[in-house]
């Protein structure tokens, strides 16, 4: 049967391009004036409303509300970029982002005596974010992640979802019923 | 006389809303040469618009005017300003409907003789019997051009379908095929036969499926006789001193309200918006609301005993490939008071692509446990199960005390509550799923939630008496002889298929009864 293609792969193309080829984990992404920054700088998102270190915060957190070994950290980075804009537009917003993860922190620090982010296992994360899971701001989070990670064509290709399918003329020819292992 | 009809023109019909009921009455009315105007509150797409995204297709398509919800429903919790997954655009729900096209069974017609008294319950019989039914399912079949009738072979299964039959045959079901459904499996009534593009939910970009949009309402449009005004949401219908039904008054898609008269008007809103169009349209004649003299308008709200389940494998499935409702299985509809519950379900396979499977998978959830299901999708396998639910009185839709939309007209509350009937057909549902899977070799199954009701029945129901109900057996309300109700909020009881083809069938029939009451002068 005709089987998707999950891992990342690297053509000639895309490294010439933007010497993309850079395996997640390895390098952690890092903070710097006005963003936070994937590995060589692999990509980047802007943190011009936002402190560069809670959205390099933010990253993290989506990482740990949904995590996908499989997925870079630029997916989780394109997820929550949109709230550095927002922040941009709405002060209060702005302030609750900046005091939440704060927050967070605070707990991180007062249990590991480290920011959220440099708390080296998921599980401990994870332990941090549920001590603010069911409120506001981590429902907000976690809510606009369901689209803002999994509505990624690049996220359909790595989890195994092919998407759109009239323009290619459907499955009728490419595998609709082609299972064979029963 | 030919469309487009003036706004004070009295002689014509007015049916409201586009989908199964409205998109079939209102063109087999033009048909009979009857002066016909057909409102619809959504815009109007065509096949071309349709786009394979399910985000975008839901926000083009879906009904997302504001509504509320109360009582202990999971959907209350998990979407509460999303109680129905249904269409705001001409063709209705039938341009997102999955295709399953099944006869109610004689004993759902039946359910207070055949279920008995069950507590809590508000069941009682239709006051029509499948054989009234039968000659006009058999038409709507035809209509529709419904697989493995009228000589139309059946669909062929996906990986999803093949899944279930391998399962379906180790727990030695009998009724497990590619089901009767809506969708071309060759070439007819000028449309396509199916690509398998995987994509049902979203508007069928082949026109493989049936759906008032392209195959009633243009052969309608084509006699002159009727007139699709889209984007035209009626906000009152209003009377006389006599208490007949005089016109509606609709407002556009600039806020602007205008008044188009009527000789008759014909509901066919959905489940929700037609008490609500009745319960706002109340007057001093009519103080609780239009056609509500027995209370029951907006009450006995249904939506089905749903659930899902969904398995992973270690090989891949892909199931998204083709048709989304590719097979179903009959076995558990049949009335076993024997498992715990009367009435039964269907199941039926499911496909959600995976943007909606982050979304309806187990809403609400996080974590490694939830994200390392989705990291499985292509090894997946899903199924839906469909039964019949209990009306219960105090399930309801009701007027917001507060709360009005753009045209000032209150917004819908959905109120529901599971029976104990449904919580534990559910469970037994989701136990029969989960062992389905299990037989073919499932590493992890997951019983999921309800998603927002499609199947929205029930809150204008038919009666024999006018005390017990809202509609006689014809859908036309007991009150006022011109008023009729021509959706699923008729169903006296809900049954355990998908009501799309006993909607049409009953729309179908009503059009005769319309037509013959207009030539005998009786409305």
């Amino acid at each position: 049967m005709r089987v998707i293609e999950k891992r990342e792969v690297y053509s000639r193309r895309t490294v010439l391009r933007g010497g993309a080829a850079v395996t997640a984990g390895v390098v952690a992404m890092s903070v710097g004036a006005g963003g936070v920054f994937g590995p060589g700088r692999a990509w980047a998102v802007d943190a011009k409303n936002l402190k560069p270190e809670t959205m390099q915060t933010l990253i993290q957190m989506a990482r740990d509300i949904y995590p996908h070994d499989r997925l870079a950290d630029k997916y989780y980075a394109v997820a929550v970029q949109g709230y550095d804009t927002q922040a941009g537009k709405d002060a209060a917003l702005k302030a609750t982002i900046e005091n939440e993860v704060t927050t967070l922190d605070g707990i991180a620090a007062a249990k590991y005596g480290r920011r959220y982010v440099e708390v080296g296992w998921e599980a401990d994360r994870v332990a941090l974010l549920r001590e603010i899971a069911g409120g506001a701001f981590f429902e907000k989070i976690r809510g606009g992640l369901v689209v803002g990670l999994y509505n990624q064509p690049e996220v359909w290709e790595r989890l195994g979802y092919e998407g759109p399918s009239a323009d290619k003329g459907g499955y009728l020819e490419r595998g609709f019923d082609d299972l064979d292992w029963l | 006389m030919t469309a487009p009809y003036d706004l004070n023109d009295d002689g014509v019909v007015v049916v409201i809303g586009s989908g199964a009921g409205g998109g079939t009455l209102a063109p087999e009315l033009a048909l009979k040469g009857i002066d016909t105007v057909l409102l619809e509150a959504g815009p109007r797409y065509d096949i071309g618009d349709f786009v394979n995204d399910e985000w975008k297709a839901f926000g083009m398509t879906a009904w997302l005017d504001m509504r509320t919800t109360s009582g202990t429903w999971r959907v209350a919790r998990d979407f509460p300003n999303l109680p129905a997954w249904i269409v705001k655009a001409v063709g209705g729900s039938t341009v997102h409907w999955a295709g399953a096209s099944l006869r109610l069974q004689e004993h759902e017609f039946k359910d207070r003789t055949v279920y008995g008294d069950i507590p809590g319950a508000n069941l009682m019989d239709w006051p029509i019997t499948l054989k009234d039914l039968e000659p006009y399912y058999a038409k709507a079949e035809d209509k529709m051009g419904v697989t493995r009738t009228n000589g139309i072979p059946g669909l062929p299964g996906n990986n999803n379908f093949k899944i279930m039959k391998a399962g379906a045959d180790k727990l030695g079901y009998k009724t497990c095929h590619t089901g009767r459904m809506a969708i071309n499996s060759e070439p007819r009534d000028d449309r396509a036969a199916c690509q398998q593009t995987g994509f049902c939910f979203q508007g069928c970009k082949f026109g493989a499926k049936w759906s008032t949009l392209y195959s009633n309402i243009p052969k309608g449009e084509a006699t002159s006789k009727l007139e699709v005004r889209p984007n035209a949401q009626v906000v009152k219908i209003e009377h006389d001193e006599a208490g007949k039904v005089t016109g509606v008054v609709y407002g556009d898609k600039d806020g602007n309200l205008h008044r188009q008269k009527a000789r008759v008007v014909a509901v066919a809103g959905n489940s929700i918006e037609s008490p609500r169009l009745l319960l706002n349209s109340q007057s001093s004649k009519y103080p609780d609301g239009l056609a509500n003299s027995s209370g029951q308008v907006g009450r006995n709200y249904m939506r089905h005993m749903t659930g899902s389940v969904y398995a992973l494998f270690d090989k891949p499935v892909n199931m998204y490939r083709g048709t989304t409702m590719a097979g179903i299985i009959s076995d558990e509809s049949k009335n076993d008071p024997s498992r715990g519950f009367v009435g039964g379900y269907e199941m039926e396979t499911l496909s959600l692509g995976l943007p909606f499977m982050a979304a309806f998978l187990d809403p609400g959830s996080w974590g490694r446990e939830f994200a390392s299901a989705l990291d499985m999708y292509d090894h997946m396998a899903g199924m839906w199960l469909v039964g019949e639910d209990m009306p219960q009185a105090t399930n309801a839709v009701t007027l917001h005390p507060t709360e009005k939309d753009k045209f000032g007209m209150p917004i819908p509350n959905v109120n529901f509550d599971d029976h104990p009937n449904d919580i534990a057909m559910r469970n037994h549902a989701h136990r029969q799923g989960s062992a389905l899977y299990d037989a073919v070799g499932a590493v992890r199954t997951f019983p999921t939630p309800p998603y927002p009701s499609t199947h929205n029945l029930g809150t204008n129901r038919m009666s024999e008496k006018p005390r017990d109900g809202v509609v006689n057996k014809w859908g036309q309300t007991h009150d006022i002889g011109n008023l009729f109700v021509s959706d699923g909020s008729q169903f006296t009881t809900g049954a355990s298929e998908n009501p799309t083809l006993t909607i049409v069938t009953l729309a179908l029939r009503q059009a005769d009864y319309i037509a013959d009451q207009m030539n005998k002068g009786k409305i």
